[in-house]
């Protein structure tokens, strides 16, 4: 299948590629690895009239530290992330999921950007980013802001990026030291996450001090499962205990029904997922 | 039995792992699939198709397309219905079935989401794609029959125009036709006195999925019209073309270049391949046409698809006495070229390995507004084999014995052959003991039983199922005579022809249509074996009518079975041409010839002449006897006077996450008794991707409609074909009963693996959870349906029919344009 | 019409393409490297698999212009003087091909993944080529041929490396 025809534009500066986006407006779609993007084209479900390529833009790619932060350019593609020294160090648990996406081929193109403002549901670093309290970084005409985890994924597939927009950065607080784990369901490994839970834990001696939670595909978009880090603060790292205190996690969500899992088969799942995701972050 | 006489003093060929001769151009990428031919002035072909399952068309709009650029022709169904052609089924079960006219492309009518409704013929594809786009259709829709045993109850017609969805009644009953009891009186006494098995099991409908699209390019210049056609069966669309469109069959050259897998797939006649032949025809320009893989999947034939209600009577001691099989088989909206025939190559194979007295089996097909569903890796026979192995495994638990065990007490003894079944099948040789004992060994399966008792008594949460498959399955299809019988179409031959060149090189003629499974190695080490020239020397070709002219093609693993027995008879046509020339050229008494090692020589002398000196010496033909053609060549067509029957034993153990409803193969162990063995190696490999697709039924792939007849899983995202991740290697091992319906003792292996290992797998997913109430999970054994099964004792429910957007909101995982998915 | 310039196995081509171009419809149509194969329209098969810039990627699932500047390795590239790339010797050597359509693909994905890791585990083999849709071999043997690339298999007559 052959996408519909459009132009296209490879801006070497992000100021050329807002002037772009601009000069195209609502018509125009930006492509950063393409691997979510080039399928929609070709099977023609969406026609833009201008492709914007921000795969010449050096200044969008790499991971470099800012003080108490990672700073991960929207354009890094997961390949670079999984072997990143930095990554690896202060944010294990990005190492963890974004080593379970999709497939080697498409972990070589495919961005941290890129995924996080497509927004899947079913896309495995949403619950990454909450998890690890990331912010993203937005530029537009009339400058940059910078938005948190918590306020950047808004809906199915929409994101606080807005028309005339770019994400340039993603920020993540290091977690040094963490314990960190992604429990990914599926049935075949080439598809999306039926059900996954991220988790990242700080932990000494048997004991949790505190851990970070993600869910992927528990509803149009990921979620933090605050009340369940609440529950595991101070808690043995025992699957005794563990169990009680991810025993309410899916309380609140709304996860889809399809061919993979019905809505209540995904909650069953992401308690016993969470579980494990917990134990193994603290290396049980 | 004994295969050649020729492998004094040399290395036979027949069971050597000679790696393939085709791998050279499959692995530099020196490849000929159709897709790849590019033709001067070539046009390209888009499909408009139907997002619904039954409508009438009211109006079509074309005159935008046809103002798009370099649109050439816009054809629809109304303008080209008298000279389109029609889809055949070349197999009406019975005189008095019901099938409804196939046009290649719809013309008042669709009746499946996906059916063509108008064609686009532009200078490239992305044009034509561009124009089909404009292509405005007017449908009003009409109720549509989607559900198998909501169809069977006639309330909504498919077809309306038939008056029913019923195609015909089959039925194979033992009293009647003088194989054996009444099953009425076996399950009555049953009932009285003994044990009675009930079940009703779901088959699922699967996608064959090939891996190479399905292309076709026309060329109408020139004499012939040459159709190069990814497609098993060049020789069959040759003669349906032709049949079908008036065309005379000497105007057609059908090529089938490389063809990328097929499984019962690429076993059709398409209407893809008709319009693009009527494309080609009017426009008198070559032209092209390839499908998308969403395309493919909604509109290539599907398999499987059945509903079985199953009874089985055996005494209290576990002595199976009858079984009565009443089937349900889902057509789709037309009926294929094998089409109902598929569930009724079950009839003979639903007894299986199994002595018993009394049998009826039960058939109706039944139509629907869905894709049609016909042959697929199997056809018939993997069904049959499921349900008698899951019931197997039942009649164990009710027992209370091993499933082994029950096997044993039943199956037909290794001294009992050849045996005349319950369903009339003789089936030639075979050793259900040998195989079995040795998988045993293979599999360790007492320590697996050990370790099933400690995980189910410490209540581990991932427990342990051992699943047993002990099939047979009849291959080499088929004899001329039974298919006749059968009302089929077409004969069973194969066709081989063997041409001596002149510098000693060899060119081998099959009508078998290789796509994939090694044919020009296999073929090679025969001839090589018998004429006693090198293995390099030979040259295989296959596929074209124009070179190997008469055929019957390759599905039913008959290839091997029935199209190397042409070769080998061709082989020795050959050396009959030879030896009086030989006997010349030696001034010897053909009397005095022995033939050895590829050499006539004079016995007791050191005098002799190669074969290839011989056929040097007809090519000359400066001095031969009188009388003698001036021609070594030779050929031979073999019609088989039964089937062949493999059979193995199948173990499985797989892991149940009981948390999750996971299921992870831990071990699988395959012994397999296809006869005599040509190349190991090839083997290995049918084997190994044979199991994997039957573990794919039990697991994880399944065509999914939803309630508006739309298919749901119309791509790779979401039918969900296993990846290396998914599957474990496998031990595989062989015990050898050479099949004595061949000279060269073999049976046939394409099919075994996905017989086998559904059933072997299923019943390993119950085994590990029965403890917990499970007695059956529906196909396939997905981890909703094994949690649910856990918790609520039952087969798991439905799979719910939508398919969760990952393009974009509200976006299916397909092509909309694919039909469906509106 | 865009003008790319791309080195596709060891030669320098430039042309015209339209920016919804392909690579692989490139790769396919404009310079003929037929080798390299189309098997789905969503990324999942793997079939389309080359190398760009020496990594492993779908070239269905890039664009033609985005490969602008940059080179790209074929099947057809591999072989150099005659001889086999030691991971297409290792595929015929194991049987782990029989229809072949995925078989491109496969070998590209292969030898990435020995790149990436020289002596994977089985384990690693197999979730390497999880971007690979097999229909034909059921992946043994395919699994078997990356072990043997790697020289993990014993030399072994008849097949035995390969059953």
């Amino acid at each position: 299948m052959i996408p519909a025809s459009f132009d296209y534009t490879a801006p070497t500066t992000i100021d050329e590629a807002l002037a772009a986006l601009a000069d195209a407006g609502d018509e125009a779609k930006i492509i950063a690895g393409g691997q979510s993007l080039l399928p929609v084209l070709r099977m023609r479900l969406n026609a833009p009239s201008t492709v914007i390529d921000l795969g010449r833009i050096d200044g969008l790619r790499g991971i470099r530290e800012e003080g108490d932060a990672l700073v991960i350019g929207a354009m890094t593609t997961h390949d670079d992330v999984m072997h990143d020294a930095l990554v690896h160090e202060h944010a294990l648990l990005l190492i963890k999921a974004t080593s379970t996406v999709a497939d080697p081929q498409v972990r070589h193109r495919g961005t941290l950007g890129g995924s996080l403002a497509h927004a899947d549901p079913a896309g495995d670093l949403g619950a990454v980013a909450l998890a690890l309290d990331a912010s993203f970084v937005i530029m537009g005409r009339d400058g940059s802001r910078t938005v948190a985890a918590d306020d950047f994924f808004v809906g199915l597939f929409e994101t606080a990026v807005g028309e005339g927009e770019i994400l340039t950065e993603i920020r993540i607080p290091k977690h040094t030291g963490w314990g960190a784990h992604y429990e990914k369901f599926v049935r075949v490994v080439h598809q999306w996450s039926i059900v996954a839970v991220a988790a990242t834990v700080h932990h000494e001696g048997g004991t949790i001090h505190e851990a970070r939670i993600g869910l992927t595909n528990m509803g149009a978009t990921p979620l933090r499962a605050r009340a369940t880090e609440d529950a595991l603060h101070g808690v043995f790292a025992t699957d005794e205990d563990v169990r009680a205190a991810v025993a309410n996690i899916a309380e609140g969500t709304d996860p889809p029904s399809d061919l993979n899992g019905d809505a209540e088969y995904r909650r069953d799942l992401a308690v016993v997922l969470a579980r494990r995701a917990v134990l193994h972050a603290c290396g049980v | 039995m004994t295969a050649v006489e020729s492998g004094t003093g040399t290395q036979r060929e027949i069971g050597a792992a000679r790696r393939r001769k085709e791998d050279q151009r499959l692995i530099t990428g020196r490849t000929r699939w159709t897709d790849n031919i590019q033709l001067p002035g070539m046009l390209h072909l888009a499909m408009v198709r139907s997002p619904f399952a039954h409508a009438m068309i009211r109006s079509i709009d074309t005159d935008a397309a046809k103002a798009a650029p370099n649109v050439v022709a816009v054809l629809t169904g109304r303008e080209v219905a008298d000279e389109q052609g029609v889809i055949a089924n070349a197999w009406p079960i019975t005189t008095e079935q019901k099938t409804p006219a196939h046009p290649p492309m719809a013309v008042d009518r669709v009746t499946f989401a996906g059916e063509i409704v108008a064609v686009v013929v532009a200078r490239s594809a992305a044009e034509a794609r561009d124009a089909a786009e404009l292509v405005d259709v007017d449908y009003t829709e009409m109720p549509a029959a989607l559900d198998l045993r909501e169809a069977a109850e006639d309330k909504v017609l498919a077809h309306p125009d038939l008056g029913t969805n019923k195609i015909a009644f089959w039925q194979l009953d033992s009293a009647a036709q003088g194989s054996g009891g009444s099953v009425d009186d076996a399950i009555a006494e049953a009932r009285a006195n003994g044990i009675v098995i009930e079940r009703e099991y779901r088959q699922q409908r699967l996608i064959p999925a090939f891996l190479e699209p399905r292309s076709t390019v026309v060329d109408p210049t020139g004499e012939q019209y040459t159709i190069w056609s990814a497609t098993q069966i060049p020789h069959i669309a040759r003669f349906l073309l032709a049949a079908t469109t008036g065309t005379p069959e000497s105007k057609i050259r059908y090529i089938a270049p490389d063809v990328g897998g097929g499984f019962g797939g690429k076993l059709q006649t398409t209407p893809e391949e008709w319009l693009t032949f009527l494309a080609a025809k009017r426009l008198g320009k070559p032209v092209k046409y390839t499908e998308t893989r969403s395309e493919s999947l909604v509109s290539g034939h599907h398999g499987r698809d059945q509903w079985q209600k199953l009874t089985l009577a055996a005494t209290k001691e576990g002595k199976v006495t009858g079984l009565k099989v009443d089937l349900l088989a889902d057509m789709g909206s037309y009926v294929g070229i094998v089409g109902g025939g598929v569930p009724v190559l079950g009839a003979w194979m639903f007894n299986a390995i199994y002595k018993f007295d009394a049998y009826q089996f039960n058939c109706t097909p039944v139509l629907t507004n869905k894709t049609w569903v016909d042959a697929y890796r199997g056809a018939g026979r993997p069904e049959a084999t499921y349900a008698i192995e899951r019931l197997m495994d039942e009649l164990a638990v009710e027992l209370g014995k091993d499933p082994i065990e029950v096997r044993e007490m039943n199956w037909i003894k290794h001294e009992e052959f050849p045996f005349t079944t319950v369903a009339g099948m003789t089936y030639d040789s075979g050793n259900y003991e040998a195989a079995t004992a040795r998988a045993k060994e293979l599999f360790g399966y007492d320590e697996l039983r050990a370790e099933q008792k400690r995980r189910r008594d410490e209540g581990d949460p991932v427990q342990l199922g051992i699943g047993v498959s002990t099939f047979t399955e009849m291959c080499g299809l088929a004899p001329s005579r039974v298919l006749g019988q059968l009302n089929y179409g077409a004969g069973g031959w194969e066709s081989a022809s063997i041409r001596m060149l002149a510098t000693g090189k060899v060119e081998v003629i099959t009508g078998a249509s290789a796509h994939g499974q090694g044919h020009e190695t296999a073929w090679s080490q025969i001839v090589a074996d018998r004429l006693g020239v090198p293995f390099e020397d030979i040259e295989v070709l296959h596929g074209d009518t124009q070179i190997s002219h008469r055929g019957m093609d390759t599905y039913g693993s008959r290839s091997l079975v029935v199209g190397a027995e042409a070769v080998v008879r061709a082989a020795d046509k050959v050396l009959d041409k030879a030896k009086p020339i030989a006997a010349h050229m030696l001034e010897a008494s053909e009397d005095d010839l022995e033939f050895g090692d590829g050499r006539f020589s004079v016995r007791g002398t050191d005098k002799g002449v190669t074969v290839q000196e011989v056929a040097m010496a007809a090519w000359h033909a400066h001095d031969l006897p009188e009388g003698v053609e001036p021609s070594l060549d030779s050929d031979a067509t073999f019609d088989p006077d039964t089937f062949s029957f493999p059979h193995g034993t199948h173990l499985c153990a797989a892991e149940v996450d009981t948390e999750t409803g996971q299921v992870k193969l831990r071990k699988y162990v395959a012994v397999d008794d296809i006869g005599v063995i040509v190349n190991p190696l090839i083997v290995a490999g049918q084997v190994h991707g044979g199991l994997v697709q039957g573990i794919a039924q039990a697991l994880w792939e399944e065509a999914v409609y939803d309630d508006a007849g739309t298919l749901v899983t119309g791509s790779f995202v979401d039918y969900t074909l296993p990846t290396a991740a998914d599957v474990i290697s496998f031990d595989i091992d062989h015990t050898e009963s050479p099949s004595t319906t061949n000279t060269l003792g073999t049976k046939g292996v394409g099919e075994a693996g996905t017989i086998a290992s559904t059933p072997a797998v299923v019943n390993a997913v119950v085994d590990a959870i029965r403890h917990l109430g499970v007695s059956d999970i529906t196909m396939p054994c997905t981890p909703q349906r094994v949690w649910r099964a856990i918790r609520e004792g039952s087969r798991g429910g439905g799979t719910p029919d939508a398919a969760q957007p990952h393009f974009g909101a509200d976006q299916p995982n397909q092509d909309p344009t694919a039909g469906g998915a509106q | 019409m865009t003008r790319i310039s791309v080195n596709v196995d060891g030669t320098a081509y430039s042309d015209d393409v339209e920016p919804r171009m392909l690579l692989v419809h490139y790769l396919r149509e404009r310079l003929g490297k037929v080798g390299t194969v189309v098997g789905c329209d969503t990324s999942n098969c793997g079939a389309c698999t080359v190398h760009l810039d020496g990594k492993s990627v779908k070239s269905c699932n890039v664009l033609a212009v985005q490969a602008d500047g940059r080179s790209v390795t074929t099947i057809e590239g591999l072989a150099s003087n005659g001889q086999l790339h030691p991971v297409q010797q290792a595929f015929t050597e194991c049987h782990g091909l029989q229809c072949g359509f995925c078989t491109p693909g496969m070998i590209m994905q292969s030898i990435d993944l020995l790149n990436d890791n020289p002596q994977p585990s089985e384990e690693a083999i197999r979730h390497g080529l999880e971007g690979n849709l097999c229909r034909c071999t059921g992946y043994h043997n395919i699994v078997r041929a990356v072990q043997e690339a790697a020289g993990q298999l014993q030399p072994s007559s008849d097949g035995g490396s390969a059953s």
